[in-house]
């Protein structure tokens, strides 16, 4: 049911427009930044008008969206575009990856692996992956013009020298086809990988620094290093303790007051998947129900184990 | 044992039934109306005009209602609602000259034709508590010193002559032109840049820097009054010293006009309050090129002075490039410090953001830090 | 190599009625130093500015010797010229602190232009960093700190390693003594003299110290009002001025 007042998707056909066209210039010069006119949203600058923006210009009815924030669907950010969608696209929604056609996502990759005909959007809080290096818009952009990237490596070396390793752990820079160096969201480190050579196509909107950048599929993307001292995506040295991913970027869950802690997959519907058809982890057990997927989850399952501290059986609610 | 449930939407029920409860306040209060809000609190809903864009009293004071008083939280609500107004043409520039003036005063002449206009200010008052305003509401009686402040003119409400003006103005618009068009007959100030050009709009197209002076006018008239109250601030200071004269300060009624290409001619479609601030700055000029006042400018929504005077030092400052002036690295001549900075909206959207989850992030850097003080410490162990 | 390295014509420069520099032309030869001396609001430093591509000239052209042949940098397109300003040519600035990253540490500053022409081995960068370090007699050990904890002498020593790593044919000099201890100048004298010997260097120096010059130059051009007042060999013109501004500078020099 569509909320009548507003055009499909909330934007005005112009503003639509507007967009895919700078979109359409993002496609065609992958990592570039193209400025764009921003509009006001229902939601504040920084809480993903960016990404809602892309979104909106890119959803027709037949469309099923996904919106996840931290791999999940269930914060409360994700849980509010989602809704807005709903009213105001009337659009079918799903937490199944593999069922979506448009994925809105916030400092996550889907740990399933795409397909062709999704599109991915990205939540961008700072497009500029050397704002951090120089502050001024004006010499950010005549760097990018004249590929003068000395400076993003100088400052990899930097924490090489200081602290032995890169220090970069999330929003980490990428080359673009050789060319253009961009900031792929602050995705963790992990998920660069994913970025390079998708069969999806993956657009980046950043609402208040007004601008859209496009990764389309099947593009060359590289993480900076050096050649003695390469890229590592990293993750927490644990399987997850729910479905026993050994591959998957977990969050670290505090348990008890004693600082006990368990690791269970950032994608909830990666490791939901994964526990419907049996995988289980340290913690998990067969008979335990899927609690994210659907409504009316059954009792609590009794599991026990180190890290859980005193309290087994007992149900967490954990309102995010 | 740790089961993550589907509580967010339902988390975002209850939190936004509780925050309506709160904007209610207790029941047996009288509850506010948008239109108390607009007449009693109307230098608040003129900030909200004025940041938000958007010239509606009673919308502004719908959104401060909304928004519990927070006036960031209704200038965006404002913004927003703006975004979704369809577009029919742009107005002729407004008039000011033809303003039919509240208030009007010059720091630079002791008088000038059309006299000093106090109006309804607070610049005079002296501020002590007044405890009989505790007592006002539906039915009490007026506080004994009623009346002695002339009454608010709002479109088409009656108001007392100006007690320094010959003429009054409830009739005809007076005869008060701009001070600076005295200085300007001289040749003492600087011509005001005319130009026929359509300004950029700011809500259709991404700023671009280095800005025109229109876009950075654009860009203050919608900036936060906080930000530009402390950046005028520091000019006054030393940070970027432009030794400003208030030339005019201008509060009152002017028509808006626009073209309509079906009649061919420009008809009025309202009327606005409108102030307008023009300094009188330090003169530029050498010993070959004789010396002449500059000039900055403020315009803004409602009677808003702090905001159109603070507007006026900041244009003034930023306009150091093209006076020939240096840059002495103050904050208010950086411009784009100045108008990446300005806008209030995006600032506590981004601002605020912080509070949405980062924990994916922050476990990456959590994992970063314990590997570094790892390798630290097994460092230090073989070394003893 | 035959010809100039670098040929200037009419190179003109004017602020309103004043002129900074006017009609200057001269062709430099590799492996040449050439002294731009003259006191201050001569005109020097603009010229010098203007040959770099700091500012752009009112008329003239700065003709560089480019694996093209000889190329306007004037007329250049901006990103080839700031190609070349990161490559084949340097500039020491008078004040370290305007050549140098002071967030940067050492390493980094010397090996950011080797970084920006693509060098992506971290432990040869800092080799190659090291080396220059050694050759401008800063200590390895010094290689993590950051310029601001170097003393002003250590301070224009990394700065000319920052610019000389990638190897320019053209370096520009403009008072890189200024500011610095007596002593302090020798040492950085004779390490320059060094360098421009064993690297084939060409170079423009501007100064206003004609010891300097003596030391350093081949070939001098003086400089007054923004007009060349006398050019040719270093020691003849010291020796045998023949202009009356020449012969004003020469005889105040105290001798020590």
């Amino acid at each position: 049911m569509t909320d009548q007042a507003y055009n499909f998707a909330y934007l005005d056909e112009q503003t639509k427009r507007m967009i895919r066209r700078a979109i359409l210039k993002a496609v065609a010069v992958p990592g570039y930044q193209v400025p764009f006119a921003s509009r006001e949203m229902p939601m504040p600058y920084g809480w993903g008008t960016g990404g809602v923006q892309v979104t909106a210009a890119c959803l027709v009815p037949e469309d099923v969206l996904k919106v996840i924030d931290q791999g999940a669907d269930d914060t409360t950010n994700a849980v509010s575009i989602r809704k807005f969608f709903r009213r105001v696209s009337g659009v079918a929604v799903t937490e199944a990856t593999t069922e979506a056609t448009v994925i809105q996502t916030r400092h996550r990759i889907p740990e399933t692996p795409l397909h062709a005909g999704q599109i991915l959007v990205y939540q961008v809080p700072i497009p500029e992956p050397l704002r951090f290096l120089e502050p001024r818009e004006t010499e950010t952009r005549k760097m990018h013009a004249l590929e003068e990237y000395g400076l993003m490596q100088v400052k990899l070396y930097e924490d090489i020298a200081r602290h032995g390793t890169i220090a970069t752990s999330y929003a980490y820079p990428v080359a673009v086809e050789g060319r253009y160096v961009m900031d792929p969201s602050p995705i963790p480190k992990f998920d660069n990988p994913k970025l390079s050579d998708s069969p999806a196509l993956q657009l980046f909107g950043a609402g208040r620094e007004s601008r859209i950048y496009a990764l389309p599929p099947h593009t060359q993307v590289v993480s900076l290093d050096f050649d003695d001292h390469p890229f590592q995506p990293t993750k927490a040295a644990h399987d997850c303790d729910l479905c026993g991913a050994a591959t998957s970027y977990l969050d670290e869950v505090i348990t008890d007051d004693a600082g006990g802690r368990m690791f269970v997959c950032s994608d909830t519907d990666f490791c939901g998947g994964r526990r419907a058809v049996g995988h289980t982890g340290r913690l998990g057990t067969r008979e335990a129900p899927n609690p994210t997927r659907g409504e009316g989850a059954s009792p609590p399952p009794r599991g026990e184990g180190p890290g859980v501290g005193g309290h087994a059986g007992q149900r967490a609610e954990v309102v995010k | 044992m740790y089961v993550a449930v589907k509580g967010g939407e339902r988390a975002i029920d209850n939190a936004h039934a509780f925050l309506a409860e709160e904007r209610r306040g207790d029941p047996a209060v009288p509850e506010l109306s948008v239109a108390q809000i607009r007449e009693q609190m109307r230098l608040a809903v003129n900030r909200v005009m004025a940041e938000g864009s958007l010239y509606d009293p009673d919308l502004a004071a719908l959104a401060i209602k909304q928004a519990r008083g927070d006036l960031i939280e209704a200038v965006f609500l404002i913004r927003a609602y703006r975004t979704t107004l369809p577009r029919h043409g742009l107005s002729q520039p407004v008039d000011t000259a033809a303003m039919a003036v509240t208030r009007r005063v010059s720091a630079t002449f002791k008088d000038a034709p059309g006299g000093q206009v106090l109006g309804p200010t607070f610049d005079y008052t002296h501020r002590l508590l007044d405890f009989a305003l505790m007592a006002g509401g539906p039915d009490a009686p007026l506080p004994a010193d009623a009346g002695t402040m002339p009454p608010v003119p709002h479109g088409g409400k009656e108001a007392p002559p100006s007690p320094l003006v010959g003429e009054g103005w409830g009739g005809g618009a007076p005869r008060m032109p701009h001070v600076t068009g005295f200085l300007n007959r001289e040749g003492l100030i600087e011509p005001a840049p005319a130009g026929d050009d359509t300004p950029p709009d700011l809500t259709r197209s991404p700023m671009e820097l280095p800005a025109s002076r229109a876009l950075r006018l654009q860009a203050l008239a919608r900036g936060d009054e906080g930000f530009l109250l402390s950046l005028a601030y520091s000019t006054q200071r030393g940070y970027g010293r432009t030794h400003a004269f208030v030339g005019e300060l201008r509060i009152g009624m002017v028509e808006v006009e626009m073209d309509i290409p079906e009649l061919g001619f420009a008809v009025p479609i309202g009327e606005i309050e409108l102030t307008e601030c023009e300094t009188v700055n330090q003169f530029k000029g050498s010993r070959t090129e004789p010396p002449q006042f500059t000039r900055g400018y403020g315009l803004t929504f409602g009677q808003t002075e702090r905001k159109a005077l603070a507007m006026s030092l900041v244009d003034r400052a930023l306009r150091w490039k093209e006076l020939g002036e240096d840059f002495t690295g103050a904050p208010a001549q950086d411009e784009e410090f100045v108008l990446m900075h300005a806008d209030n909206v995006q600032a506590t959207g981004f601002l605020e953001h912080i509070k949405l989850p980062h924990y994916v992030d922050f476990q990456s850097e959590t994992e970063l830090i314990r590997r570094l003080r790892a390798e630290v410490l097994a460092q230090r162990e073989a070394a003893e | 190599m035959t010809g100039p390295l670098l040929s200037v014509r009419g190179l003109t420069r004017t602020y309103g009625a004043r002129i900074g520099c006017a009609d200057v032309s001269f062709d430099l030869y590799p492996g040449e130093v050439l002294g731009i001396v003259g006191e201050s609001g001569s005109g020097k430093s603009t010229l010098l500015s203007c040959l770099a591509g700091h500012q752009r000239p009112d008329a003239g052209a700065v003709l560089f010797r480019t694996a093209a042949g000889l190329t306007d940098t004037v007329t250049m397109a901006e990103p080839d010229r700031r190609r070349l300003a990161r490559t084949d040519w340097a500039f020491v600035h008078q004040n370290p602190r305007d050549g140098l990253r002071m967030g940067v540490s050492a390493g980094g500053n010397v090996g950011e232009r080797l970084m920006a022409t693509g060098a992506r081995h971290y432990g040869a960068i800092r080799d190659r960093a090291t080396d220059w370090m050694g050759r401008v007699e800063i200590a390895a050990d010094r290689i993590d700190d950051r310029p601001s904890a170097f003393s002003g002498g250590m301070q224009q020593r990394l700065q000319i390693a920052r610019n000389l790593v990638t190897g320019p044919r053209l370096v520009f000099m403009d008072e890189p003594t200024g500011g610095l201890d007596v002593s302090v100048q020798a040492r950085l004298l004779d390490l320059i003299r060094g360098l421009v010997r064993d690297l084939g260097l060409s170079v423009i120096i501007v100064t206003h110290d004609l010891a300097v010059v003596r030391l350093l130059a081949h070939r001098l051009m003086v400089m007054k009002s923004g007009r060349v007042v006398e050019a040719g060999l270093t020691d003849q013109v010291l020796d045998d001025p023949q202009h009356a501004y020449t012969q004003l500078l020469v005889s105040s020099i105290l001798q020590v």
